[in-house]
């Protein structure tokens, strides 16, 4: 009876898991395409339905119904696979994700560890597509994503590792239960609020939109230089895969980095924890998407030698130099007096903006020598 | 300061995601079925052929001359001149089209003929939503729907109608006066110009 009921249990997780990040992607790009539009001064989309918002039903019928093309001398069965390799794990992961109040589909002591296990199987995803297509454009995106995304795992990593530090566990549950506590007018004591959590939540932020392939960091597909990618060879409804999953990556790092920085599914004030906590998370879920959204209308493609520089020789130094603000912060953690307290910031201040500024500045580097031609002078 | 162009394009970004939607002059969009840019007075799509007066097959001031017929880079124009001849608009007999065809889904917009044309009678029209369901009969325009009144040119090109219009006014007059006093003088050579 307790093994039927603990079936029925997990048959209704990941129905829920499935239903509401499966409307989220559609209303995601829809409010991503109006966004986007808005933020160029157009309409976006606006025929299909009131206002447009039939769109992604549109979208999805075209591509259902596309004809599914497989090149000649594809590797089929891996070009088969790849969308499928991509898709799945992505869903694996939003099962340690705590939604809300005792919402999380299983509870794992290496909660986090789990999660970013299955993430990284994206890259072999994009490698067997980029591959598999017997494309040169495919293959060059796929070697782009692989050159990117395991340079950004390792940022992305390492920004973690101070909240796991500060909170002792590996469990997503006990990290959020650490960030549930109030000082100040009710203010809650999330991540976010300390010198290295801010850091650590931009380096977060920007490490997983190099991870999810968003521009400013979309190289592995950039359309204006390689058509589209490891997505070339691709139609009909495995592109809508790798496009279910590219947005599906995006949810569960945007699920992750309110997890670990912006307090989970808290509140920010303690007079408000009376608003349903799943809520929360899907107000703060939803800022980030936007912000994600508005990063992209704003900023123009990375070139490839940039991208990996930035993050070897400015993301990577400055996660670990965070490692050592969240040590300072942690020694100092009995300074509960406000000088004390302002000290103490303005200590783990220098220790993140300094850092930051000689790593730029350096980064920028002396101008390259003007470019010789042999032949097109 | 690292990361303050980044600052600024977002601001940029935001000012323009917030501003569209109380300041309707950033969206430039012309949101196409419901709204129309007026037509611009030098636009052209397909010929027309311009007639004077209320009866459109009277006052075809084409001359079947076939010169446009046979200027046509693509082809697409068929004339077969009719033996009964009509008066023009200063009184000459010309010869008039039994059959003038467009096909217009041969025409490539050049507006050759309108520039070959010594008589004004063919002219660019700023029609462009020609879509039918049939590809044969429908895209193939004979000489009645063709014919449009020369209202209707004045209203899409101004400037060049109505200079059209004060020279054949002009030559009317004068050919008027000469018919007036045609006692003994020779008739002027009319010299419509298509000298352009």
């Amino acid at each position: 009876m307790s093994g039927l009921h603990q079936i029925l249990v997990w048959i209704g997780e990941i129905t829920g898991i499935i239903v509401v990040f499966g409307s989220c992607f559609a209303l995601t790009t829809i409010a991503e395409r109006k966004i986007l539009g808005r933020m160029q001064n157009r309409f976006g989309p606006n025929r299909v339905g009131p206002w447009g918002l039939l769109q992604p039903l549109a979208d999805g019928l075209k591509m259902i119904t596309k004809e599914d093309i497989v090149p000649f001398s594809a590797d089929k069965t891996l070009h088969f696979l790849a969308p499928l390799v991509l898709t799945v794990p992505i869903w694996l992961a939003f099962a340690v994700l705590p939604f809300g109040r005792n919402m999380s589909a299983i509870d794992l002591d290496a909660g986090i560890l789990f999660f970013f296990a299955i993430g990284s199987a994206s890259e072999l995803a994009v490698f067997m597509a980029g591959w598999s297509s017997q494309n040169k454009y495919s293959l060059v995106g796929a070697m782009r994503a692989i050159a990117q995304m395991i340079s950004y795992e390792v940022p992305l990593v390492l920004s973690t590792v101070p909240v796991l530090m500060l909170a002792g566990s590996l469990s997503l549950n006990d990290i959020v239960a650490a960030q549930g506590t109030h000082t100040y007018l009710g203010l809650a004591c999330w991540n976010v609020f300390t010198p290295w959590g801010l850091a650590g939540f931009l380096l977060f932020l920007i490490a997983a939109t190099a991870e999810s392939n968003r521009s400013p960091f979309d190289l592995p597909e950039g359309e204006s230089e390689i058509i589209a990618g490891f997505l070339t060879e691709y139609s009909g409804f495995k592109y809508a895969l790798f496009f279910l999953g590219e947005y599906l990556g995006l949810f569960a790092m945007t699920g992750m980095a309110v997890t670990l920085f912006l307090g989970g599914w808290h509140a920010p004030f303690s007079w408000l924890e009376w608003v349903p906590s799943w809520l929360w998370f899907g107000v703060k879920f939803g800022a980030l998407i936007f912000l994600f959204i508005w990063v992209r209308a704003t900023l123009p493609r990375l070139r490839l030698d940039q991208l990996l520089n930035f993050s070897w020789r400015f993301l990577v130094p400055l996660c670990l130099i965070n490692l050592l603000v969240a040590a300072v912060w942690f020694w100092t953690r009995g300074w509960n007096s406000v000088p004390a307290l302002l000290i103490r910031w303005l200590l783990g201040a220098a220790f993140i903006v300094l850092p930051w500024h000689w790593l730029g500045q350096a980064l920028r580097g002396p101008l390259p020598p003007p470019r010789k031609y042999t032949y097109a002078e | 300061m690292n990361g303050a162009g980044i600052i600024k394009g977002m601001i940029e970004t935001a000012r323009n995601f917030v501003g569209s939607y109380h300041d309707k002059a950033r969206l430039t969009t012309v949101q196409y079925p419901e709204e129309k840019l007026p037509p611009v007075e030098n636009a052209r799509t397909i010929p027309f052929l311009v007639f004077d007066g209320d009866e459109a097959m009277a006052g075809l001031r084409c001359t079947a001359c076939q010169i446009c017929e046979k200027e046509c880079p693509p082809q697409c124009i068929y004339i077969i001149k009719d033996p009964v001849k009509k008066p023009d608009y200063v009184g000459k007999m010309q010869i008039q089209p039994k059959v003038f065809d467009i096909d217009i889904s041969v025409c490539m917009s050049c507006g050759i003929c309108v520039e070959v044309c010594p008589f004004d009678a063919i002219k660019m029209d700023q029609v462009f939503e020609l879509s039918t369901k049939d590809r044969f009969g429908a895209l193939l325009l004979d000489k009645t729907q063709l014919a449009k009144p020369n209202d209707y040119f004045v209203k899409l090109h101004k400037t060049e109608a109505s200079e059209i219009d004060v020279r054949r006014d002009d030559e009317k007059r004068k050919a008027e006066a000469a018919a007036a006093a045609k006692a003994a003088a020779p008739k002027p050579p009319a010299a419509p110009g298509g000298a352009k």
